[in-house]
């Protein structure tokens, strides 16, 4: 048994007042979890304070919260895990490294309904119907069930692990700054009906996913949901997934995302490294010097990007040349060049797909002071 | 403390030689200072930030074990200096490490330019300049070089997302401490850690062609924070924040409609400072939110 002392960001929407903070002093194992210290709270102290959950083992997903700032499940967070992470941050910034406060609080990018439990509805599953969850075959249906390769259905079940917690939601960094994003979730979700076998309108998808401003090139790649996730869906792979198919349709977006992926390879199979003035110039108008007429949100883009050069010309920034003049870049050494195109030859003809969720790690030896962790 | 000479295969990145040519130049010099050999792989190629991986991941995972097979042949471990190619890299190399036959297709082609990348009985180690200050370095040593203690310099750290997540795959289980090193260097450099919601958040950096108001909201938030918290700069180990941080600030502050104007510093410049160089030599004026709040506090202390 230990001591923790756990504060909780609570709030009443029939009080009137603000969000506030409360303290709890709880005593359990550090195995167990941090939900398991809040329903001792509720029980001995405060039956008043709320928390959603149910099945206390990871798999209905209920009790999303952020721990330490952290998203993540209350019943997947181990108290004493949670305990050496405060401890660890308090330290790193001259505090105690011991006995700290573990701070709990509601889900992140979505609101309040009472302490921590947060209104999925107006967030997650608003967006979640957002990306037509939902099978839309072609053909006359079976006249039982469709039957298909189960190796053709591996490569969404990482996808189809999700339990809909909603942590990465809340995790999500870009939903932060632009909340119209349709997120993590929601876009794990579309990559599980792009990847079926059974769905007959990919293609329509992919056009929605990508033509959406909020869509998948609105990811910032922060990685966050990757590490919320109890589930170990990786949304934002997922995400990458679906760029990855949106580009091989070659579907142009408003964001110029495809452009922007495309100006990126193409630079470094031409220079080895980047050339950023390049790859600024050929994301907003590819080829300019060919095309007559470069869009208006190409034009606005480049416009809008000159201050931000005519600063960076003053400083020093970009006073040199190769610096300022697209096309004007150092390049590698002698022979270097043709080592990468030569592995851009392969690569673009092989383009194998090295998925690790579904492969694993290969199988070494074990070390035999390994210990085995035990996980939930 | 021994006293023993780190000499690392470097790779300096693309952005620290094209936007913000003031951190390789300043990597340069604290590598002197601190008695840290480098040996540039000029060889090597982008790591392709994630977005290649988004193209075509064999053609990432390919020209990322030609950067490591380059390094592999100086008989020396890899240091960089880009939060970015810290992430994009040890993805690559996650996947490169996880299986032999994939390792071997991988290495077909390259096997033509006479290179190879093998996993190694202990692995291939590449480590951004941060995680090798404190783990191979040492702060103890780091302490005893410092000349001008930052004293009274209130510092935000600023991380980069690629450096601290996701966590399993970059190197957490066994350096647990990875996520709070900029914290330990701010403060044996002799400043005053900032604490601030944004230190391991996003910059925006990445959707700056995408989506430019929700980049630049970013930016200006996390900036705006470390103001509010009262920093007199941040430091960041990844140009890529930088540029989205500083370069970007004046237009972020539109957006986020408030008056910015903080210094944000590259690792090895505020670590520079700290061993006594001088600004102008840490290529300071070549940042756009100026740097003279930070310059003058230090000139009350003396060299």
């Amino acid at each position: 048994m230990a001591d923790y002392t756990i504060k909780v960001r609570r709030f009443q929407p029939e009080s009137g007042e603000g969000p506030y903070w409360e303290e709890f002093n709880v005593e359990l194992e550090p195995s167990l979890s941090v939900l398991d210290g809040l329903l001792q709270a509720k029980d001995r102290d405060d039956g008043s304070l709320a928390v959603r959950c149910s099945c206390r083992a990871a798999i209905c997903g209920s009790c999303g919260m952020k721990i330490n700032g952290q998203s993540g499940l209350g019943c997947k967070t181990q108290i004493g895990e949670a305990q050496e992470r405060a401890d660890k941050v308090a330290a790193a910034v001259g505090g105690d490294s011991a006995g700290n406060v573990i701070t709990i609080e509601p889900m992140g990018n979505m609101p309040v309904v009472k302490d921590l439990v947060t209104d999925m509805e107006s967030t997650h599953w608003t967006k979640i119907r957002r990306v037509t969850p939902w099978l839309l075959p072609h053909g006359e249906p079976p006249e039982r069930e469709y039957i298909v390769e189960p190796e053709s259905m591996i490569d969404i079940t990482q996808s189809m692990a999700c339990i809909q917690c909603g942590a990465c939601v809340s995790s999500c960094l870009s939903m932060e700054a632009d909340p119209d994003f349709i997120g993590p979730a929601a876009l794990a979700k579309a990559y599980r009906f792009v990847g079926d076998p059974r769905d007959g309108e990919t293609v329509e998808r992919l056009h929605d996913l990508a033509e959406d401003p909020h869509g998948i090139y609105d990811c910032t790649h922060c990685f966050s949901c990757v590490d919320a996730c109890p589930k170990d869906v990786a949304p934002m792979n997922q995400i990458m997934r679906l760029r990855r198919k949106a580009g091989e349709e070659g579907i142009e977006d408003p964001n110029s995302g495809h452009n922007h992926e495309i100006a990126f390879v193409k630079i470094i199979e031409k220079k080895g490294t980047l050339d950023e003035s390049a790859l600024l110039q050929e994301s907003f108008a590819p080829g300019i010097k060919g095309k007559l007429k470069p869009s208006k949100r190409a034009i606005k883009e480049m416009l809008g990007s000159l201050p931000t050069a005519i600063r960076g010309i003053k400083t020093g920034k970009m006073r040199s040349l190769p610096k300022l003049i697209p096309g004007v870049h150092h390049k590698l050494p002698d022979g270097a060049q043709d080592e990468v195109k030569a592995i851009y030859k392969r690569a673009e003809e092989s383009n194998i797909e090295f998925n690790l969720y579904i492969k694993g790690e290969e199988d070494v030896e074990p070390e035999p002071d390994e210990e085995k962790v035990e996980e939930l | 403390m021994s006293a023993e000479k780190i000499k690392v295969a470097y790779w300096p990145g693309c952005v620290s030689r094209g936007f913000t040519p003031e951190l390789h130049g300043s990597m340069a010099l604290v590598a002197e200072k601190l008695g840290i050999e480098l040996v540039t792989l000029d060889r090597a190629n982008c790591c392709g930030a994630g977005v290649i991986a988004e193209h075509n991941q064999e053609l990432a995972d390919t020209l990322n074990a030609r950067t490591f097979a380059l390094a592999q042949q100086t008989g020396l471990s890899m240091m960089n200096i880009c939060s970015t190619c810290q992430g994009a890299q040890s993805e690559c190399q996650q996947r490169l490490d996880a299986d032999s036959a994939y390792r071997a297709h991988i290495n077909e082609v390259l096997s033509g330019q006479g290179l190879s990348y093998e996993k190694g009985k202990d692995g291939f180690t590449n480590k951004n300049f941060l995680w090798l200050l404190v783990e191979d370095y040492g702060l103890d040593r780091l302490a005893e070089q410092v000349k001008r203690p930052l004293s009274g310099l209130k510092v935000g750290p600023f991380y980069g997302c690629y450096i601290v997540r996701p966590k399993e795959r970059l190197g957490y289980e066994e350096f647990p401490d990875r996520d709070v090193y900029l914290e330990k260097v701010i403060e044996v450099l002799g400043g005053e850690i900032v604490e601030y919601d944004g230190a391991r958040k996003c910059c925006g950096f990445p959707v700056i062609t995408m989506n430019r108001e929700t980049s630049l909201r970013q930016a200006g938030t996390h900036v705006g924070d470390a103001i509010d918290a009262g920093a007199d700069c941040l430091v960041t180990p990844c140009p890529l924040c930088h540029l989205n941080l500083d370069m970007q600030q004046p237009e972020a502050a539109k957006v986020v409609n408030r008056e910015l104007g903080l210094a944000v510093l590259h690792l090895p410049q505020l670590v520079g400072l700290a061993l006594g160089a001088e600004p102008k030599q840490l290529g300071m004026s070549k940042h756009i939110a100026s740097t003279g709040w930070v310059e003058e506090r230090l000139a009350s202390v003396a060299a």
